[in-house]
């Protein structure tokens, strides 16, 4: 069993929680007024605001996504890292000054600066909304998916409880709360995670058959020619073992169900053929779901049966035949590993004739050097393809996630919770110097939870609190209550991005009347309340999918939308009013459209097959920036002379 | 409207843009370059990914320290430039 609701788990969270929600309240007093409440009067320190910049990036998608998929594929969850930094490159050098300097409460604002056209803050607020709940979605997803082991409580009941939390931080004290919320957050993330990683070098590797159950997994073989029953009972210990009858297909895959008949012990087992020729069964698991009933086969009898599936993750060699190795340096973990072999587990899902559907996860030795370079993971998998197409999806993804971050409303906002260029400046520096160390750190937890022996082969994004539950109960409790705290600072942020679209942008433009202070903030507080009831909603819907599949779509349709119209404002001098409206909507609409008709939504949204996707590959940065600042430009062009004769 | 930009930021961005450009380049069309081991056993992908990281610290490190003092000769208003 790899989840039992702890104690300590619950009285940590509760802690966490109730600091947070004190914060908030004692913050809220002082934030009355319009200024305050979007921007806490921008007298929030640089350096506040810099750790506070991690606090509001450093999503559920970071902490819980990468560290995942690095446990599961290796290197390629890292190119997330990666990419997620570069983005900050653009927001120093060419976004954070001007975005200070042009703006007051929204992105919008800056846009708008030089024309004073209610087209740009409509369509901006629009795309602010639309990125935000995009965005929103996976954060609302990924606390559901944290008080499950965490608290023993459903998916639906995390994300309410999420809802809840940050509507109050939100509405109680706008941008003050908002922004010691993530400073908090961000503060405590790279902290732990620092601490997780000395422990983690600490411990070393250590050969294993089994995880942190102390279960080990068994190997049969290597196994006589001849009937596979018969060569099964002439093994030592397989004379009890008889073969459970399933469809054809579990054979097709190499996949065998025995049951002892004297034990009553049932297992399940992969076969493995050596480049000699040799056959083993390795000991895998499974779960056979019908209708209501749940079977789960992962070996032991009696109380020694798990209820769940047993926790996996470990190093069947070390280099030079070593058992042990500790303490690893900084440099030596990765040497040792690059020299090692680890044991992935794969899972495949086998629809059966009598209507129920077994999921078989098997153990996959896998060369340490395999894990540590790029292209081990599914969507990664098209550069090792010889088609351009193929890796068109790649180097899509990478554009996005480089243009996206400088153009992410909730981020953009803090822009303006500080005094001056300088400070803005400088909080981003800060910003740059903590998100980069934290992501430097995301390569050794995903690592180290790989070899942990605490996976849960089913889940991926429980790799990072999993990782410190091997190390000790109350790291696992802190670690888990991090990252729930990671999920509000980052909703907080997308749902105070969002009211003041609403209120700023949208309310107050479509109105036509000019808004009191007080009007904007109680339209602002009535949109979080709406935006977070929405997310709500959104988070249990979609709870199936994956958390960090969904950030990506958030970063290209901010870079499409946003970025075409914040470049060339501040380069190009020809830029129209009607230029930037069409280069945000066409952004907008067109990354949108692409990833509604992309494969990977036909598969994992409509569940239709991914072959009759309407586009040629899935990301849709590398089409849809480009098409954007050419629309930007375009239109520009054709409506500079009617620009010219109004001005005259 | 006043635009002003840090020539020293531009130079930098562009230092790092090709840094990037070449990382992604590297592993969407020679990714069988990034599994050598060229120093202390750890291989090219490890060694460039962390190098863009501490690299984009330290260029903004570099940014802050030659912008200190806030809108300094590093800058160029726009227009005036031109004058």
């Amino acid at each position: 069993m790899i989840y039992e609701p702890s104690f300590t788990a619950v009285v940590i969270f509760l802690i966490v929680c109730g600091v947070t929600l004190g914060i908030s309240y004692y913050m809220g007093r002082q934030a009355k007024s319009s200024a305050g409440f979007f921007t806490a009067h921008g007298q929030i320190p640089w350096l506040v605001n810099g750790v506070a910049f991690a606090g509001d990036y450093l999503s559920a998608a970071s902490f819980l996504g990468i560290c995942g998929m690095i446990a599961f594929y290796g290197y390629d969850g890292f190119l997330y890292s990666i990419g997620y930094l570069a983005g900050w490159i653009v927001a120093l050098f060419v976004v954070a000054e001007p975005m200070k300097r042009l703006g007051k409460f929204t992105f919008a604002d800056a846009l708008d600066a030089k024309f004073d056209s209610k087209g740009i803050k409509l369509a901006a607020g629009v795309s602010t909304l639309v990125v935000s709940v995009f965005y929103l979605i996976p954060q609302m997803v990924g606390a559901g998916v944290l008080v499950k082991p965490l608290l023993g409580l459903e998916h639906w009941v995390g994300v309410v409880m999420v809802g809840a939390v940050v509507i109050f931080i939100v509405v109680t004290a706008g941008m003050v709360s908002t922004t010691w919320v993530q400073f908090l957050k961000g503060a405590l993330l790279v902290v732990f995670s620092t601490i997780l990683t000395a422990m983690l070098l600490a411990r070393g590797f250590e050969v294993k058959q089994g995880g942190v159950d102390g279960y080990e997994f068994r190997t049969l073989g290597p196994l006589p020619n001849g009937d596979l029953t018969t060569a099964i009972r002439s093994l030592p210990g397989g004379a009890a073992l008889e073969l459970v009858p399933h469809d054809r297909e579990w054979e097709d895959r190499g996949l065998h169900h025995f049951s002892n008949t004297t034990t009553g012990e049932q297992t399940v087992w992969s076969t493995r053929t050596t480049p000699e020729g040799e056959i083993y069964l390795d000991e895998a698991q499974a779960v056979i779901e019908s209708g209501n009933q749940k079977t789960v086969i992962a070996g032991g009898v009696g109380d020694d049966a798990p209820e769940g599936l047993r926790p996996v993750g470990t190093l069947s060699k070390l280099p030079n035949g070593e058992t042990e190795k500790k303490p690893l340096g900084l440099l030596s973990f990765f040497s040792t590993l690059q020299e090692s072999e680890v044991i992935l587990w794969k899972s495949q899902k086998i629809q059966q004739s009598d209507g129920a559907t077994a999921t078989v996860y098997t153990q996959n030795p896998t060369p340490g050097s395999r894990v540590l370079r790029p292209g081990e993971h599914p969507r990664f998998q098209g550069i090792r393809s010889d088609r351009l197409v193929d890796k068109l999806n790649f180097l899509s993804l990478m554009l996005a996630l480089f243009c996206g971050t400088a153009s992410l409303p909730h981020i953009l906002i803090r822009y303006y919770t500080v005094k001056d260029e300088a400070a803005a400046r400088k909080s981003t520096i800060v910003g740059i110097a903590t998100i980069g160390f934290f992501y430097i750190l995301t390569l050794y937890m995903g690592l180290g939870a790989m070899t942990s022996g605490a996976l849960d082969p089913t889940d991926s994004n429980m790799a990072a609190p999993l990782l410190a539950r091997s190390m000790s109960e109350l790291m696992f409790a802190i670690i888990s209550a991090i990252a729930f705290t990671t999920v509000l600072g980052t909703v907080s942020g997308l749902i105070l991005a969002s009211a003041g679209a609403v209120s700023n942008d949208l309310v107050a433009n479509l109105t036509g009347e000019e808004l009191t202070d007080n009007e904007r903030v109680r339209i602002a507080k009535i949109a979080s309340v709406a935006v977070g009831v929405v997310a709500v909603a959104l988070g249990i819907l979609f709870k199936e999918l994956n958390v960090s599949y969904l950030v990506g779509w958030a970063f290209s349709i901010a870079a499409s939308a946003n970025l075409p119209a914040l470049i060339m404002l501040l380069f190009w001098r020809g830029t129209t009013a009607q230029g930037i409206i069409a280069g945000v909507l066409v952004g907008m609409l067109s990354s949108l459209g692409w990833i509604l008709l992309s494969a990977d939504t036909f598969a994992k949204v409509y569940g239709l097959p991914a072959e009759d996707a309407l586009t040629p590959f899935s990301q849709p940065g590398i089409v849809t920036i480009p098409l954007g600042f050419a629309t930007l430009i375009v239109v520009s062009i054709l409506t500079a002379d009617r620009n010219t004769n109004e001005a005259a | 409207m006043q635009h002003s930009f840090s020539r020293a930021g531009l130079a930098l961005f562009a230092v790092y843009l090709v840094l990037y450009a070449g990382f992604v380049l590297l592993n969407a069309f020679w990714p069988e370059r990034t599994e050598a081991t060229p120093v202390a056993g750890l291989n090219v992908a490890i060694l460039y990914g962390f190098g863009l990281m501490v690299a984009a610290i330290v260029l903004a490190l570099i940014y802050g320290f030659v912008s200190r003092g806030g809108s300094d000769s590093t800058r160029t208003e726009d227009g005036e430039a031109d004058r």
